[in-house]
């Protein structure tokens, strides 16, 4: 089940995206521009992808032009390269290395700082400001993703201050993918490809002989306002049903499947497979399945001082439960071996999110597939899990 | 020992033994007592004999050098106190330290091995009743042997984790 | 000392952290032990300590040093103050206990799960303390003490390293004198001159008396001790569901929001880290889980 078909929480001055549904719009590519400049004028900080150190990457951008236009990236097991294309799709490409945590649940935040003086101690909430952020080329696995954080940030016992005020008044133009990768599989999980909730403004993009134009659907009043001063047209049914079938296509090329069919009852079980021990071998414990998947959340926090000692702060960072510190209790840490980390990972991804949660914690987008060094594939040891296990029923 | 065949159908250790084989035993039996500070036995000292508590507290000791006497174990009404009357070299390993005013009843070892040899049935049921109270006292020493309440940790701390 | 809590550009912060401590002032400190210290903490001028449940402990923050869970170790009626008894085992603790009166000391909670309170009603309560883990415990006992025609019999097994590690030792003293409470106590080893038992703490459960079918356990300390004293209960026939613990897992916010305490689906910050044991199952002792 999609976890935008469960409880969703969005800021509160959000209204639902199902009473503002219109009919779908057509924007040439060449308009898009105004997309961009409509949100500048409204305030909007522009955040989107763009190449940079061999990778697309989810930085501020200011035009069109900055976008990955011309570029695809070929993603398997532990590769990564930018390609160039034969066309000049604007998103043409997957996903990279950065989600939107980068932007939602920085790496680093300072929590608060406090002095030491004559009058006592002083504590400062470093609690920012929201401000106006537009996110270009949001796909719906990383709808989904935001939704799962915005699940364990905002909906839970306690709300995590730093989420709420980066989250709130966020503008989304979410992209339905127009090709999948070898390591995607957000079909398998019901993330996607296509897009029906979450966002301001959804565009597909349509490609071919002698046109080149975006379906656009808007998911809220804010979206429509926005669309209003983009050049645009109300979409034939025929612009409509291609951008449709480019969505279809796009579901049936996923290099990688899930059978997520009773898989929490599944790992839950497979707590002493000897599968374990045969992925260790080659874990590296590196964590960048951790780093690189949008919903991980971890984090450990620091409290530092200056040499005088009359300043302290609370930094937060990510962290990973990768660590052979991230369980440590006096005695020693509980996951010494490589083995019970990694299954802490995959077991927490797949089956225990599921009991904090309501959802999976997984969206299919296959980042730890692609950034894995060793290239182990989340999917290939469920599939082997699943397949012991029978085995021995 | 006449007439403690009663007697020692209640004690704990013995509970459940056949009223020939009590008989048997009793004969081995005299009641003991001794004052705190007593010593009941001492490591090295020849172990002719064991003891089952009725009233009172005793203190295992290891004498360590540098530390002095340390007490590993307290033994207390209902326990049996000493096995080292089973097998050679029939020697006690600790000393045996009587904390309170103690009652017991204490057996002669030489007899009961006499005893046990001549019936076979006596003694399969001493030794199991033995090996229970061992493997209890064996667990309970495995557990302290852990040290959980140490406050070294038992591998290289990994700070900021 | 007044602690100033002010946001960067005076807005109304519409979600305030969860990460700011609030200033407390340390009031007294007392030494119980070679390594351990009883903390006393007075809030703000004005205010009362936060309502607590038996079980449920604090984040305790040490300026430019760092912040430790510590259970909260005082009588919860009492609010003027609050009481934590911490080891110093690293860096944090150490700091902790080498504070003195007028210190001023961060605090976040109360956070966490608690011990039962109404399930105790009624029944014979065995409350298991091993260690440091008396701390936690004793929130309960004056519970039990303040009202305690409502149990039945009261045991309390308390094993210690040494009887140099033992705590409260006055309170243990008053508790002992109680005809209508039976404390037990054992240590690990000792020197000559100690007159109580000597033996890990299992060694004491054959000898208390309670009905196993009326029987509430309550149980603190190393995960291992617990293990232990959970198996001498169940063979006494104490079922699972009367049963419970105090887990401890790596915490760093304390409000299920960095993941470290995670033991399987629990968070130990707020699913505990007071369990019912049944529904531990398949959890507790679970190698590196």
């Amino acid at each position: 089940m999609s976890v935008l078909e469960t409880t969703m929480t969005k800021p509160a001055n959000r209204k639902p995206s199902s009473a503002t549904r219109t009919t779908n719009s057509v924007i040439q590519a060449a308009d898009l521009q105004h997309l961009f400049d409509a949100l500048k004028k409204r305030g909007f900080q522009i955040l989107g992808p763009h190449r940079r150190d061999g990778a697309i990457m989810y930085d501020e951008i200011h035009s069109v032009s900055d976008l990955p236009v011309g570029w695809t990236d070929e993603q398997e097991a532990g590769t990564y390269r930018l390609k160039r294309r034969d066309d000049m799709a604007l998103f043409g490409y997957n996903v990279g290395p950065d989600s939107w945590k980068k932007h939602l649940h920085p790496p680093v935040v300072r929590l608060w700082h406090a002095t030491k003086g004559e009058d006592g101690v002083q504590l400062i909430d470093d609690t920012p400001q929201p401000t106006k952020r537009a996110f270009i080329g949001v796909r719906a696995c990383e709808l989904n993703a935001i939704a799962i954080q915005d699940r364990v940030f905002l909906g839970d016992k306690f709300v995590d201050s730093q989420y709420a005020t980066r989250r709130e008044g966020v503008f989304i133009v979410a992209v339905n993918c127009g090709q999948a990768g070898a390591t995607c599989f957000c079909a398998s999980m019901g993330t996607g490809p296509r897009a029906d909730k979450g966002f301001d403004l959804n565009l597909t993009e349509v490609l071919d002989t002698g046109r080149h134009y975006f379906l656009v659907e808007a998911g809220s009043p804010e979206g429509i306002a926005v669309l209003a001063e983009v050049p645009h047209i109300t979409a034939s049914p025929e612009q409509a049903e291609t951008a449709n079938r480019v969505v279809t296509e796009t579901t049936l090329q996923m290099g990688r499947k899930l059978d997520t069919l009773g898989l929490k009852e599944l790992l839950y079980a497979n707590v002493d497979s000897p599968q374990w021990e045969q992925i260790a071998q080659r874990c590296l414990t590196c964590g960048n399945c951790t780093m690189v998947c949008p919903t991980c959340f971890c984090t450990t926090v620091e409290d530092v001082t200056d040499l005088s000692g009359q300043t302290a702060e609370r930094v937060r960072k990510w962290d990973s439960c990768f660590t052979l510190g991230f369980s440590y209790i006096h005695g020693g840490s509980v996951r010494v071996s490589p083995r019970s980390r990694y299954r802490q990972w995959m077991t927490h991804k797949l089956a225990s999110w599921q009991d904090q949660f309501d959802t999976s914690g997984c969206v299919g987008c296959g980042r730890c597939i692609t950034w894995c060094p060793v290239g182990i594939d989340i999917t290939e040891e469920a599939s082997k899990m699943r397949q012991e296990t029978s085995s021995e029923a | 020992m006449d007439g403690y065949e009663t007697i020692l159908a209640e004690l704990h250790f013995l509970k459940g033994m056949e009223k020939e084989h009590l008989e048997a035993i009793a004969d081995c039996a005299a009641y003991v007592r001794f004052q705190k500070g007593q010593f009941l036995f001492r490591e090295g000292e020849f172990a002719h004999r064991f003891y089952m508590i009725s009233s009172g507290k005793v203190a295992l000791e290891i004498f360590t050098p540098g530390r002095g006497p340390v007490t590993v174990e307290t033994i207390e009404d209902g326990e049996v106190l000493g096995w080292s009357w089973l097998f050679e070299p029939y020697r006690w390993h600790f000393d045996a330290l009587a904390l309170t005013d103690i009652t017991a009843v204490g057996f002669d070892g030489l007899c009961l091995r006499g005893k046990c040899d001549a019936n076979h049935d006596l003694g399969y049921d001493m030794v199991t009743r033995f090996s229970q109270v061992i493997t209890a006292r064996l667990q309970a020493t495995r557990l302290a042997l852990l040290d959980v309440y140490s406050s070294q940790p038992d591998m290289p701390i990994v700070s900021k984790g | 000392m007044t602690a100033t809590i002010t946001a960067p550009h005076t807005h109304t912060v519409a979600h305030p952290s969860p990460m700011l401590p609030k200033l407390y002032t340390v009031d007294g400190v007392r030494q119980e032990t070679a390594d351990t210290f009883t903390l006393e903490i007075k809030p703000p001028t004005g205010e009362l300590c936060p309502r607590f449940l038996p079980g449920q402990f604090n984040m305790l923050y040490i300026f430019g040093v760092g912040e430790m869970a510590i259970s909260i170790s005082g009588d919860p009626w009492w609010r003027s103050s609050c009481v934590h008894t911490v080891r110093a085992v690293g860096t944090a603790t150490k700091a902790i206990c080498n504070l003195q009166p007028g210190d001023t000391i961060g605090v976040r909670g109360p956070f966490g799960t608690s011990w039962p309170g109404p399930e105790l009603l009624g029944k014979d309560v065995v409350l298991a303390a091993g260690g440091i883990g008396l701390a936690p415990l004793r929130p309960t006992i004056y519970t039990i003490l303040a009202d305690r025609n409502r149990y039945g019999r009261v045991n309390l097994l308390y094993g210690a390293r040494t009887p140099n590690d033992l705590l409260y030792t006055d309170e243990l003293s008053r508790w002992r004198d109680r005809p209508d409470f039976n404390l037990a106590v054992t240590v690990d080893t000792a020197d000559r001159g100690w007159f109580g038992n000597v033996g890990v703490v299992t060694t004491l459960i054959p000898k208390i008396q309670f009905d196993p079918a009326n029987t509430v356990a309550v149980i603190c300390g190393p995960e291992i001790m617990m293990r232990f004293t959970i198996m001498e209960l169940q063979k006494r026939g104490i079922t699972s569901d009367n049963i419970y613990i105090s887990m401890e897992r790596n915490m760093k916010c304390a409000v299920g929001l960095c993941g470290h305490c995670q033991l399987g689906p629990e968070f130990i910050c707020k699913d505990g880290p007071v369990f019912r044991f049944d529904h531990l199952d398949g959890l507790f002792g679970k190698r590196e889980l």
